[in-house]
């Protein structure tokens, strides 16, 4: 497999002297799925404008699929397909329009993108408002309408910058079956998120990027391994007038019928049963306080000197 | 890109640019030629009457080419600076930004959809003045040149005030404050003859008033001006413009971050 990303050095000065990117390095592999994680201001979308060509670079090489962004910027481009945070098509065109003049500029004939329109059209819901104008669009559909307009010149790299902001759970459920669809059927998928539940679920890969710096680069597996501790919220039965005995746990009542406790790598929950077995405390259900993830990206941020 | 892929993203860009001016024709094609009809109505059956003969044929056999060229001018600017700037603004302009599609392309493409809207103006335009007057073009072949090369060339001068404008007010300080006084100073209500001799040269220095007097020596036969200069100078203009509006494209000024 090769690199369907490879950046070396990328560096970005703006005008008034903030340098957003500081010679970052990243490699994606060709089939990956793969997180760009960081806090607002961090570098996520220079770095990905940096790749599509809309943000100049001051430093660096990038190219994609071994093609170089400023060499063969053609078979580059050729590669790519973007998802952009904002919306960027003309509010008063129809998506039908949309999408066949975006395979225009890649130079693919009207009728095999009259096809390909058709496919990806009805396969995210928009069949129906083709011929709407896409102002009238929800937030939702104008997301989807941007996956349809980045997948149909079938690029083999597909960037998605947030692109399940803002989108109710049942909708970001679907994007998530769609995009590991087409990832399973051999698309490259960078994402950059905030919902960091999206991110694990997802993604094989990451990076967390902060102060235009990469801080850390690795499977999302070896990363939660690094987690020491977890948070547990335990449901009882009956309502707790005080915290039962838990030694050696650090716990407290977070409501009347909730403790939450906080559980060391490798010590085992058992004794906690137990305990409140013996206390006359019955459990009906445990889960985990917050997505595992977000506490290693907020340790990870915190310790590089917070938001930026 | 291939030659063809090339082809394809250029047919693109003017069908999208002529599919854009024709879906709000109430707003593009129709005021040019209300407008126009108002003139003739005007300047040449009312006030025109009254004037008698200029250059050797009536008022408004004299007024009809200048207006013509007016409005070619006007529209073919408006169309483009407007496209290109609602393309910015809404940041559309991205969606041929992170194509494969060549900067010449998007140049060009943009250019013919202005070329299209001033002719399909320019037509309409001609169209209305038979109602008033007769038309008999004496050399069609200089007529279709100076009002093509003409569309272009202020299809440039739209595209090049659409990449430095940072509102939709900038977008109208050129035609307000540069191209109406040009367009009303550039001979197309008189002949630059009836001027004292000062005001005749300093005429000439309007490039304006070389195409109208093209355009009209193209359908009467008459000029103030040499009309090889008077091509030579808009093609001059037209390389300038081009170079310009390339350089912009290239360097990514204010496109590109």
């Amino acid at each position: 497999m090769g690199k369907a990303l490879d950046i070396k050095g990328l560096q970005k000065v703006y005008g008034n002297d903030f340098q957003a990117l500081k010679g970052i390095d990243l490699s994606v592999e060709e089939g990956d799925f793969f997180a760009l994680l960081g806090p607002n201001g961090a570098g996520k979308s220079t770095t990905i404008g940096v790749i599509c060509s809309l943000v100049k670079k001051t430093a660096g090489k990038v190219s994609v699929f071994g093609h170089d962004i400023d060499q063969d910027f053609s078979l580059a481009k050729q590669e790519l397909g973007i998802v952009p945070q904002e919306f960027n098509f003309s509010q008063f065109e129809t998506p039908w329009r949309i999408v066949l003049n975006q395979a225009g500029y890649y130079g693919m004939p009207r009728e095999l993108a009259k096809e390909r329109a058709e496919e990806y059209l009805r396969k995210l819901g928009l069949w129906e408002k083709r011929n709407d104008q896409a102002r009238m669009l929800s937030g939702g559909m104008k997301r989807r309408l941007m996956i349809v307009r980045a997948l149909i010149h079938k690029p083999r790299l597909l960037i998605l910058d947030e692109p399940t902001a803002g989108v109710d759970i049942e909708l970001r459920r679907s994007m998530w079956e769609f995009l590991k669809e087409i990832n399973e059927a051999g698309t490259t998928i960078i994402l950059t998120t905030h919902y960091l539940e999206e991110a694990e679920s997802l993604c094989r890969n990451i990076a967390i990027i902060n102060h235009g710096e990469i801080v850390e680069n690795t499977s999302v597996k070896a990363l939660l391994k690094t987690l020491n501790k977890e948070h547990f919220v335990l449901d009882t039965k009956e309502a707790l007038a005080q915290l039962p005995e838990l030694n050696g746990y650090s716990c407290q009542l977070i409501e009347d019928h909730s403790i939450e406790i906080e559980v060391e790598k490798g010590q085992s929950l058992n004794p906690v049963f137990l305990a409140l077995q013996e206390q006359g405390v019955e459990v009906l259900s445990m889960r985990n306080k917050a997505n595992r993830l977000e506490e290693l990206f907020v340790s990870m941020v915190s310790k590089n000197g917070g938001e930026g | 890109m291939t030659l063809q892929q090339q082809w394809v993203a250029l047919q693109t860009i003017l069908n999208k640019e002529i599919h854009r001016f024709s879906r709000i024709w109430v707003q593009t094609l129709l005021p040019p030629v209300i407008t126009m009809s108002l003139y003739f109505v005007i300047f040449g059956t009312l006030i025109g009457s009254r004037i008698g003969e200029m250059g050797g044929f009536s008022y408004m056999e004299f007024v009809v080419p200048g207006l013509i060229m007016m409005s070619v001018i006007t529209n073919s600017y408006s169309n483009v600076v407007s496209s290109f700037y609602s393309a910015k603004f809404q940041h559309s302009i991205e969606e041929i930004l992170v194509s494969p599609t060549p900067n010449y392309i998007i140049l060009i493409g943009y250019v013919l959809g202005g070329v299209a809207r001033g002719l399909a103006v320019g037509f309409l335009v001609t169209l209305m003045s038979l109602l008033f007057t007769k038309l008999q073009v004496q050399n069609l072949a200089i007529t279709i040149a100076i009002v093509f090369l003409t569309s272009v060339l202020f299809s440039l001068m739209g595209f090049i005030n659409a990449v430095f404008a940072n509102s939709f007010d900038d977008i109208s300080i050129v035609p307000t404050f540069i191209l109406t006084p040009l367009t009303y100073l550039g001979g197309v209500f008189y002949s630059i003859s009836l001027l004292p001799e000062f005001w005749q040269g300093l005429s000439l220095l309007n490039p304006i008033l070389y195409m109208v007097n093209v355009f009209r020596y193209g359908i009467l036969g008459v000029t103030d001006i040499q009309v090889h200069y008077a091509f030579m100078g808009v093609m001059a203009f037209i390389v300038v413009l081009a170079t310009i509006s390339m350089y912009l494209l290239e360097s990514g000024k204010r496109l590109r971050s």
